[in-house]
Parts: C-alpha cells; sequence; structure tokens
C-alpha cells in the first residue's frame, strides 16, 4: 500500500488521544455513526433471511479467492472479448505508472474521478498530480474533502468528520480555485450545499474526456465491472467521458452474473441501510463505445490471500457497518488509523496489506476492545476480532512490555506462585499506591484500583471453602 | 453432578466474594462444588495482547485442571469465551490439544448458563431490595451469547427493581489490556457507559464480568458517584438471612 496517505503521525494511541479532544469531531461522529447504525439494524431486520444471505456472500467470496487466478483470467479473457484493454498492476506504483501513461496517451491534462478506495490506496490523485495531470473528485464528499485540503475518514462517508457549517465554509473558499465558484449568499442547508456542488460540477462532467473509477464488483463470467453509488455523479463519469480506466483490486470478482443477487442486498443495507442503492452501473468492456481500461490491482493481496486467518479480510465489500457500530472509530475518527482504511477492517486490512513495520501499522491491531460489534455487523461474516488477535501474536512487542507480559505467565502458569504472588499484594495491601507508575499509570489517571482483599478466593476455600 | 469451579486469576486475587458467592449459591441449589487448586488463568490477558505461546500455556494447564468434570462454572463471561471460542484456535487439528479442547471446551458454562440450561432454575431464591441496572458485557453478549439469561434471574429476584441501561450492549471500554495500551479510547467509552449507569439512577451496577465491573466501578469511584459495582453471583448468593 502506498506510504502518501499519512494522516496524523505517530502510532494509534496518540493519534486517537489527540483526536478524541475534538469536541467538535467527537458530536460529528457521534450523530453520524448512531444516525446510520439505528437505520442499518431497521433494514437489516427487513430480510428474515440475513443471516442466510450473510453466510451466502461469506462462501461466493471464499469460493472466488480459492479460485481466484481462473476467475481473474476469465475476466481478462471477457473484458478483452468485448474491446476492453486490461492491465496488471502489481504494486501502486505499477497501477499508477499504467493510469499515468493512459492518460497522457489521451493528451488530456486532466480527469474527472468515481468515487473509489483502490485509487485512494495507491496515492493515484497524488501521483497524477506529480505528472501534471489534474484528477478532481466528483462524489460529493469526496469533493468536499479535497476542497477542503483534507484526508477522507470513512469508506461511505469521507466527510463524516465535517458538518455543515464547515461544509459551507469550505465551498466558499475554495470552490473558486478548483472551478465554478460557489453562490456568494451560500447558506448552509443541505439543499443549497447539494446545489452549489452540482452545479460546480455539472461544468467538470461536460468537459472531461477522461474519467477514472474503481469497482464495487467484477462478473468474471461476462466481465462486466458494477458501480453502486447514491448521488449520479458516478454515472456521468462512467458515461460521458470518451476514456475510461478502472482500477480495481483483484478480491473484487464475483464468478457469475447472478452472484449479485446475494451481494447487491448485502451491501446497501450494510453501507447506507437503503434496500437499494440509487444508481447501479454496470458496463462490459468497450461495449457502449468508450475506450475502456481495466487496471488489476494486486497491491499486497496476494500475501493476505497466503495469510490463513488474514485471508478473510478479502472478503470485504467495503459496506463500512463495522465503522459505523464501532465504539473505537466513533471517539477515534478515520485520521487516527493512519490509512484510506479506517475502523475495525482497516485495523486489519491496513497491517495485512503493508506488514507492521511502521509505528502507526504496529498498532492498529490493538486499537479495540474486541468487543465484536464488528463482526456482528459484517455482511460477509468477517471475525474481524480473530483476525485482531492473530495479527498481535505477529506484531513486534516492547521490550519491557515483552517482559512484563513473560513474568506474568511465569506466575501465572504455577498456583505456588500465583498464590504466593497474592500474600503478597495483601500483605501490603495498605501500601497499595492510588497512583500506578509506568505504562499503567493509564489505569489511575481516571480509574481507582479496585481495593486489595484481606485473602485471596483460594486461601479462603484452604481454610473454609471445603466445608 | 460434579462441578468445578473456574473461578478465574482476577476473581481469586481481587474479587474473593464473587467466587465465595458461586460457591454458596451452587450449594444452595444442591450441587457439589469442587476447586481444583492447581488452577490459574485461562490465557486470555496473554493471546489478546499477543503473546501466543504465553497463553497456550496456560490453556494446556487448563484443559489438564478441568478434565473429567461434568461441568466447569464460572463467573466470568470473558473467561468462558475464551475457552469455548479461542481455545479451538490455538491448538494444531487433530493433535492431542485439539482433542482435550473439544473434550473440555463444551462442559465450560459462564454462570447463568449454568443455572438455566444445566439445572434449568430461574428462580434460586435469592432476596436483594435494591435498584439494580446490568450492563451486558461484550463477550457475555457477542462471545458466549447469553442473551437475556443474566435479566430472567435477576427478574426473579424477591425485592429487586431492575431498570434497564441505556445502550446497554455497547462496550464500556475496557477490553483487557486495551484500557492501558489505549487509554483515552478506553476512558471515552466508559465516560458513554457510565453516563448511561447514572442516568438510570440505579443504586447497583450488576454485571456477570468483575473486569468490566473494575474498570466502570474504578470510574465510578473516581467520580466518587455513589454508585457500587456487584457480581451477578453476589446478587443471587443473597438471601434474607445473609
Amino acid at each position: 500500500m502506498s506510504g502518501t496517505f499519512l494522516g496524523m503521525p505517530g502510532g494509534f494511541p496518540a493519534n486517537a488521544a489527540e483526536a478524541v479532544q475534538d469536541s467538535q469531531l467527537r458530536y460529528n461522529l457521534r450523530k453520524a455513526t448512531h444516525t446510520i447504525r439505528d437505520k442499518r439494524l431497521r433494514a437489516v431486520a427487513e430480510l428474515p433471511d440475513w443471516q442466510e444471505l450473510r453466510a451466502a456472500g461469506a462462501a461466493v467470496k471464499d469460493h472466488t479467492l480459492r479460485h481466484l487466478d481462473r476467475y481473474l483470467e476469465q475476466m481478462e479473457a471477457a473484458v478483452v472479448r468485448n474491446g476492453g484493454h486490461v492491465h496488471w498492476a502489481r504494486d501502486a506504483a505499477e497501477a499508477n505508472r499504467i493510469v499515468t501513461g493512459l492518460v497522457k496517451a489521451t493528451g488530456e491534462s486532466e480527469v474527472v474521478k468515481v468515487k473509489s478506495m483502490a485509487t485512494q490506496e495507491i496515492g493515484l490523485n497524488e501521483h497524477l498530480a506529480g505528472e501534471g495531470i489534474t484528477a478532481y473528485e466528483t462524489d460529493l464528499a469526496e469533493l468536499i474533502v479535497q476542497l477542503g485540503d483534507d484526508f477522507p475518514s470513512h469508506f461511505l462517508v469521507p466527510a463524516i468528520h465535517r458538518n455543515r457549517s464547515e461544509i459551507r465554509e469550505i465551498f466558499l473558499r475554495k470552490m473558486a480555485e478548483w472551478g465554478r465558484p460557489a453562490p456568494e449568499n451560500l447558506t448552509d442547508e443541505p439543499a443549497a450545499l447539494a446545489e452549489a456542488a452540482r452545479l460546480h460540477l455539472r461544468e467538470r462532467f461536460l468537459r472531461s474526456k477522461v474519467a477514472v473509477s474503481g469497482a464495487n464488483f467484477m462478473i468474471a463470467e461476462t466481465g462486466t465491472c458494477v458501480v453502486l453509488e447514491s448521488e449520479g455523479n458516478g454515472r456521468m463519469c462512467l458515461t460521458l467521458p470518451q476514456t475510461l480506466i478502472s482500477v480495481v483490486g483483484i478480491e473484487k470478482l464475483l464468478p457469475a452474473w447472478r452472484d449479485l443477487e446475494i451481494f447487491l442486498q448485502l451491501l446497501p443495507r450494510s453501507s447506507t441501510a437503503e434496500r437499494m442503492n440509487p444508481y447501479t452501473s454496470t458496463w462490459t468492456g468497450s461495449a457502449e463505445g468508450q475506450d475502456f481500461h481495466l487496471v488489476l490491482l494486486d497491491n499486497g493481496r496476494t500475501d493476505v490471500l497466503a495469510d490463513a486467518v488474514g485471508r478473510q479480510a478479502l472478503r470485504c465489500i467495503r459496506c463500512s457497518a463495522c465503522l459505523n457500530v464501532c465504539p473505537v472509530y466513533e471517539r477515534a475518527g478515520g485520521h487516527a488509523y493512519g490509512s484510506v482504511y479506517p475502523g475495525p477492517i482497516g485495523a486489519i486490512l491496513t497491517p495485512l496489506l503493508r506488514g507492521m513495520t511502521t509505528e502507526i501499522d504496529a498498532s492498529l491491531p490493538y486499537a479495540s476492545s474486541l468487543c465484536g460489534a464488528c463482526f456482528d455487523a459484517c455482511p460477509v461474516a468477517i471475525d474481524i476480532p480473530e483476525v485482531l488477535v492473530d495479527l498481535r501474536a505477529k506484531a513486534p512487542h516492547a521490550r519491557t512490555e515483552r517482559a512484563a507480559m513473560k513474568a506474568a505467565g511465569w506466575v501465572l502458569d504455577s498456583p505456588v506462585r500465583l498464590a504466593r504472588a497474592q500474600r503478597l499484594a495483601t500483605r501490603f495491601r495498605g501500601l497499595a499506591p492510588k497512583k500506578l507508575p509506568g505504562p499503567l499509570s493509564a489505569w489511575t489517571d481516571t480509574r481507582d484500583l479496585p481495593e486489595i482483599p484481606e485473602e485471596s478466593f483460594r486461601e479462603w476455600w484452604e481454610r473454609d471453602g471445603r466445608a | 453432578m460434579r462441578v468445578a469451579l473456574f473461578v478465574t486469576c482476577v476473581n481469586d486475587t481481587l474479587f474473593p466474594g464473587t467466587g465465595r458467592a458461586v460457591v454458596t449459591l451452587l450449594r444452595r441449589l444442591g450441587c457439589e462444588v469442587d476447586f481444583p487448586a492447581a488452577q490459574t488463568c485461562c490465557g486470555q490477558m496473554h493471546v489478546n495482547t499477543g503473546y501466543r505461546e504465553e497463553g497456550v500455556r496456560l490453556a494446556r494447564r487448563f484443559t489438564e485442571v478441568f478434565a473429567g468434570y461434568d461441568a466447569v462454572v464460572t463467573p466470568s463471561g470473558s473467561c468462558a469465551a475464551m475457552v469455548r471460542e479461542q481455545y479451538p484456535r490455538l491448538v494444531r487439528p487433530g493433535s492431542r490439544g485439539a482433542v482435550a479442547v473439544a473434550e473440555v471446551a463444551p462442559r465450560v458454562y459462564d454462570l447463568s448458563e449454568f443455572l438455566l440450561d444445566v439445572l434449568q432454575v430461574d428462580d434460586v431464591g435469592a432476596y436483594f431490595p435494591h435498584r439494580v441496572t446490568y450492563h451486558p458485557t461484550c463477550h457475555s453478549l457477542r462471545g458466549i451469547r447469553v442473551g437475556d439469561r443474566p435479566a430472567r434471574l435477576l427478574r426473579k429476584v424477591r425485592g429487586l427493581d431492575l431498570v434497564p441501561l441505556g445502550a446497554a450492549d455497547e462496550c464500556c471500554g475496557f477490553g483487557g489490556t486495551f484500557s492501558v495500551k489505549n487509554p483515552a479510547i478506553s476512558a471515552a467509552m466508559c465516560a458513554d457507559k457510565v453516563r448511561n449507569v447514572l442516568d438510570t439512577g440505579a443504586e447497583v451496577l450488576c454485571a456477570a464480568d468483575n473486569s468490566c465491573l473494575m474498570h466502570i466501578g474504578g470510574t465510578l469511584r473516581r467520580q466518587r458517584s455513589g454508585v457500587r459495582i456487584m457480581h451477578l453471583a453476589e446478587i443471587l448468593a443473597a438471601t434474607e438471612e445473609r
């Protein structure tokens, strides 16, 4: 994964500790996540076979991943048969190089973009900028993020950390730099903000010759790409420009058209809590007369596939249900995760894709209380807590922590040693400090310690309990 | 029925009253209770913090110590979840360890499961004339899925006024070592939990896991809130006589 997405520097605990003090952010996130959380519960409750759908979604994804080599070649053949071009990108650098070359070949210096996680993952916009090509985001929330010179903090609602008065301020200040300015009398009414964005974007759509997208699904059988969206801006990009370049992770495949039946139920209900999303666009090669290029992106995915526990993360359909139910995400916000993939799925996907060699990546598996709400919400049944625990075993551990855990393990591995430690604690219970030293001070900063009892349970049992 | 008590390291060391309450309660209900003295810890802290080797050693001890009992009862949904959900992942399929886990894990019950599913009692003869709210801890709720078992038991306690807790299914922010590795988020989560507890007007916050209660209770005490914490077992063990 590209290192271009930095978010905040430092590990997750430091990022989160800073974010949690931002009361505006806390208010925005709490309101947004709780609203969508409750709506999702209602949307899911409407389907009596939700658990079966969930199991089917997981099974189809697992099957596809097991035979990914075969389905990828099937996809490639079908796209080519329909007049499209297929490019294989091993990593972010290769994908960026391919897309840049394709855009330059058209002679254009600007592209419009459909909201896409994959292109954010590889840092495409930044790379194109370095090559003199401007990428214009057209998803409303991505537009807000781009105009605000900001980072997205949520898959589905990238500007979830912004409220409407902040958005108004960004539009007034920045729209003119990028194209049609915002009306001077712009209010923070949602309809007025949407209209300003609509006028701004409409000019862009009519002018642009090249579009870059991702895809929610690829159908190997027919060579079809599928994008689900709410605004219709994606469809503008997918249909108006002469050249369409789609950068899609190799795990987005489904074997057959009929598999969409499952996922077109799972995804909208889990992400926007809708029975059906407003726009579903499908296209097959250059069948519509466009010049179409599909860039198949690996960028660490085959490594994840080799991980017996972690590979379930590749089932992810980027619905963001896990973000919306996560008590940690709700308080830390998306930026604290230092990746385009925040929240519970990001806490596993980011270290799986890019390893745990940096401070932030090594801290991500610990960015969870293992409460399990994410697993219950996941429409493809990714056992996120299981993967988190597995990654923790592989993460680098600080030397002092390792020493302390080894010592604790040694005491706990013997009832004699445990009893001795308990007696020691009991004897000196009057001397127990109100504040703990070192890293344990994190406990006593906000919490009192429990009183140490006069005797342990096992002492009581030995004396009186057996009776 | 030969019932073994797995008291857990946290209860053994810091909350012995909970262990004593389980013994009192089970004996009152006619069980013969044994406390295998070789027991220590289920290994959850080590496994969940990334120290699998130490965790596996403790898991092996657990399966050896508790082999051969009809039932192993523990006053911790979280430790029961560790044994039932996580132990099978720690062993190689087909190994001796896997056989030992398959043997013991299904017979490990959280207290409320044991009372309702095995002994099939919901009225345990308890008396506790106080206003109580119940926090269903994450691993009870989403790990072993005890559902409304604790509430069913509490509703049968004479004198007890059970008041619903707002946003009850949200994590309190304990999460084992999460509470010290991400203290800012942990404290922020607990602040919301505590607000919901105080909103109920309850005198007592009850849960089936003392580790979560230690975290919420530590915050309640720091705030001098006057709400006390009690394990489910202690309420169920209380009678008019004592």
